[in-house]
């Protein structure tokens, strides 16, 4: 066995998240690979929490259907999780607090979670790590690599001793195991040698890359699932002299972000789609005065309040059409941790060349979900400022427009303070000086200027990337997270002789027209996949190529694609072919 | 030195002859020259009205903002580059009606800037409906029969909500006005500078007259004291036959960029940002 996949279930507000990060991180540290990914309700305690973690001796970008460990905390863990769990899977659960019958093909394990912690911890809430010492049990690898993660983890924030219980508790829980059930088949795992990755989600990716970018100012409203970047960016906000603002809301948050580019520093904010639908009208504020703005949009399930937790690819177009009047914007879509890094740092980049609003969309899936990845390659990433004037420039203009119709469309960037490019900066249309204008001469000329950026953008973007096998029998398109889960999918569908292409739109605007066309044109089976219900991509590759898809897998239950489901429909796809 | 001149633009205002923003504009030139300031170290940022136009006719830097977002990109200006001198204008409306959270919020949180209501108590620039200020019973486009709402009272609003530094002033009487203006700029801390103007097109009840007929200054009354709350509070609510003009009230407290560590060596936007080592960073996700 390659790979097995690990999951907990059991009441929010317990700690499940923590233990299985813990987990996770103990097998990335030992060499291997880790992905990860939670489901938790919009509530603080009760309601039913899960965590699952997926280890490989291979790289890994999604988790996986079938469960080989199932922890269950609760009557409801076994209830909603038992069908998950593979044939001669494990199922441990907390004895005394769980009923279980026998359930056919599974092997129970039960370990009285709750009486061990407090035995030896004192805390019932140490069930957790009693249930990470069993799961170690059943797997043959050195349990040290648990005692040493949880001695990270628990050290900084609580001290040596809490950490030195903790780990006591869970050596107690893999000790009873290892007892009690002698004749156990223990789940085969081999690192291939440790070496130093990074166990990392989307969010925190961003907030790094945005940090790398020379972000020194982030303001945000909290809300899920964007809410780990304001986390994230304001426990390291003395270390990198970073303003972040939690602010009274999202109209707030925006216009801080687009005063602050305005003053000179680079700034982001970053919510989800209720949060970006309060944005909309200042999106358009950051394009008529040419201010750059980094926007993250990480969505969730709507309309409205809709799945809070959950995830959904529901906002493309809305993204795409957010805010009246016409203007150019770019939007980009990473589909795993390191895009999310390396776009965001790119973000900051275009923005300020092309003084132009760039939204970054993401998910909830992908931006909490932990993936396992070589730590960030930073040589040769450089800041560009664009057209922003120096002092030293500055004190030699004559005549500054700050709107200047140039032939790129792109103008001289003044900032306050510098002593003869005084401008306004102008919600209205406006000259080329900023005043307000409302003949049609300067309207046309200021409209075309800004939509002329774009031409000089598209040349400098590559918006797709393609995976596999371009001749492929099935060409399957997406865009965002669902990379994941399609990459895993395609090496299952590999293993069955199943040949398959993919292509990834990375950049919605400016949308990779001739690569998409090169890629789709003389495709045998155009495949859409998308996690939302009305395949918001296809329309938009209609639009630009005039290309159909000829089938479309759509997911909107609020949950994530598992590389399984893609398999059995693209399966579907191919039997439904032939009949 | 700042001379009115160099503030002065080629473009004229366009607001009606004898409205109130006249003397606004007037009062601010004069109080930035009085401060000699350099007119390229002053942001004047604006919300959207009649009132929001000023900033087009003054020439310092200037961020005309949406309706009732002024006062976010005003603090965030300030916060990016605190040497600057940030002024923020915008209209009843704009400040105490679609920008009323702002308000409430950035008083509290005492970025130091100054805030010049143009307090006509009527839309303006949308054709004369009712504002926040609009007193109960006023009619108006959109209030035929008289507005039902009492109305907002900024002074006693910002009296609550902490702000540091509050004053009332009078588009009829520019030399009060400029010394109002003035102390605003030199608090340190948010100073709200409401500032009773008539709107001479649509207002046809709080008109200069009224006001002249009403108005004391609290600083010709020996026994006021500004840095006393509770008295502040008992002169807000005076409006009727009597309306004092002056500042209400004044504290000294930290401004919110006094407790940022990360500009307390120099502004945000001066500190550089060509690398910025991360080595760390990754190093904690291993
Ligand atoms: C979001 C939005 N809603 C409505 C308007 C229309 N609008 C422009 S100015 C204004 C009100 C003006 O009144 P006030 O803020 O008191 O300023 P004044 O014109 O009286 O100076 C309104 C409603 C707008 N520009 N934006
Ligand atoms: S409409 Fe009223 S507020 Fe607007 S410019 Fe005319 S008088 Fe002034």
């Amino acid at each position: 066995m390659s790979e097995f996949s690990w999951k907990i279930g059991g009441e929010a507000g317990y700690g499940i998240m923590t233990t299985g990060f813990i987990l996770g991180k103990s097998f990335v540290r030992a060499g291997f690979f880790v992905f990860d990914t939670n489901e938790y309700p919009s509530l603080i305690r009760g309601g039913h929490n899960t965590y699952t973690v997926r280890i490989s001796e291979d790289p890994v970008f999604s988790h996986s259907k079938k469960i080989d460990i199932l922890v269950a905390l609760t009557d409801i863990a076994i209830e909603k999780h038992k069908k998950e769990v593979r044939k001669d899977g494990f199922i441990i659960y907390d004895e005394g607090f769980v009923n279980v019958k026998e359930l056919k093909g599974i092997n129970l394990i039960p370990v009285p979670l709750t009486k061990i912690a407090i035995e030896k911890g004192g805390q019932n809430i140490m069930r957790n790590n009693v249930a990470l010492g069993a799961s170690f049990a059943l797997i043959d690898v050195d349990p040290e690599i648990l005692y040493d993660a949880i001695r990270d983890t628990f050290k900084g924030k609580k001290g040596e001793d809490i950490a030195q219980t903790n780990i006591n508790v869970a050596k107690a829980g893999y000790e009873y195991v290892l007892e009690k059930f002698q004749n156990i088949n223990k789940i085969k795992i081999k690192s291939n040698g440790k070496q130093k990755r990074m166990y990392i989600n989307g969010n925190e990716a961003i907030a790094i890359g945005a940090i790398k970018a020379g972000c020194k100012f982030y303001a945000a409203y909290p809300m899920t699932p964007a809410s780990s970047i304001l986390h994230y960016l304001a426990s390291k906000e003395n270390d990198y002299n970073i303003i972040v603002k939690q602010t009274e809301d999202e109209i707030a948050a925006i216009h801080m972000a687009i005063g602050a580019s305005f003053a000179g520093v680079r700034a982001m904010t970053g919510t989800s789609g209720g949060g970006f639908s309060l944005m909309t009208e200042a999106l358009g504020l950051a394009a008529i005065t040419e201010t750059p703005l980094v926007v993250v949009l990480a969505q969730r399930p709507g309309p409205s309040t809709g799945l809070p937790t959950h995830t959904e690819q529901g906002d493309l177009r809305f993204a795409m059409h957010a805010s009246n009047g016409e203007f150019p914007r770019v939007i980009v879509a990473p589909g795993d941790v390191n895009e999310c890094f390396y776009e965001t740092f790119n973000a900051f980049n275009i923005a300020e060349k092309y003084q132009l609003p760039v939204i970054i969309i993401t998910d909830k899936f992908l931006a909490e979900s932990h993936a396992t990845t070589d730590p960030f390659f930073i040589d040769g990433m450089k800041i560009d400022r664009g057209q922003l004037l120096s002092e030293d420039k500055a004190k030699n203009i004559q005549d500054y427009k700050r709107y200047e119709n140039t032939i790129s469309g792109i103008s001289l960037r003044a900032l306050p303070s510098q002593e003869n490019t005084i401008f306004k900066a102008a919600t209205d249309e406006h000259d080329e000086y900023g005043r307000l204008s409302e003949e049609p001469a300067d309207r046309i000329i200021q409209v075309d200027k800004r939509f002329r950026k774009m031409k000089v953008l598209e040349t400098e973007i590559d918006g797709a990337k393609f995976y596999g096998d371009k001749d492929a029998e099935v060409i399957i398109v997406s865009w965002g997270s669902t990379k994941g889960p399609i990459l895993e999918a395609m090496k299952l569908l590999h293993k069955k002789d199943i040949k398959v292409g993919f292509l990834q739109i990375l950049y919605i605007i400016p949308f990779p027209v001739n690569k998409t066309k090169s890629f789709l044109e003389d495709a045998k089976k155009k495949i859409l996949i998308e996690n939302n219900k009305t395949g918001q991509l296809g329309s938009v590759i209609k639009e630009k190529t005039g290309i159909d898809m000829d089938y479309k897998i759509l997911k909107y239950d609020g949950r994530p694609f598992t590389p399984e489901e893609i398999v059995s429909q693209i399966e579907e796809v191919l039997i439904h072919d032939k009949l | 030195m700042t001379s009115f001149e160099e503030l002065t633009t080629k473009e004229r205002p366009t607001w009606c002859p004898g409205c109130g923003d006249w003397g606004i504009l007037t009062a601010l030139k004069k109080a930035l020259v009085e401060l000699n300031l350099p007119k390229h170290q002053v942001v004047v940022v604006a919300g959207i009205g009649c009132s929001g136009h000023l900033p087009q006719w003054i020439n310092t830097y200037a961020f005309h903002s949406l309706h009732g977002r002024a006062l976010p990109v005003a603090q965030a200006i300030k916060l990016a580059n605190h040497e600057l001198n940030v002024i923020a204008v915008g209209g009843d409306g704009d400040g105490y009606g679609i920008g009323m959270g702002h308000f409430i919020h950035a008083m509290r949180r005492n970025v130091n800037i100054t805030y010049i209501v143009h307090d006509n108590q009527i839309y303006g620039l949308t054709t004369g409906q009712a504002s926040p200020t609009s007193e109960k019973g006023f009619k108006t486009k959109s209030t035929p029969h008289g507005q039902i709402e009492p109305p907002v009272n900024p002074i006693a609003l910002a009296l609550s909500a902490d702000c540091s530094f509050v004053a009332r002033g009078f588009a009829g009487d520019v030399p009060h006005l400029v010394k109002l203006i003035v102390q605003g700029i030199q608090h340190k801390g948010f100073a709200l500078i409401d500032v009773l103007q008539p709107c001479v097109t649509f207002n046809y009840l709080n008109t200069f007259d009224y006001f002249y007929r009403r108005i004391y200054k609290l600083e010709e009354d020996s026994s006021y004291d500004p840095t006393n709350k509770q008295e502040a509070f008992k002169r807000a609510f005076e409006w009727g036959e009597r309306i004092p003009i002056g500042l209400f009230y004044k504290e000294n407290r930290k401004t919110y960029e006094d407790e940022l560590p990360q500009i307390s060596q120099m502004p945000l936007v001066k500190q550089k940002i060509d690398f910025v080592d991360i080595k760390n960073l990754i190093e904690e996700m291993c």
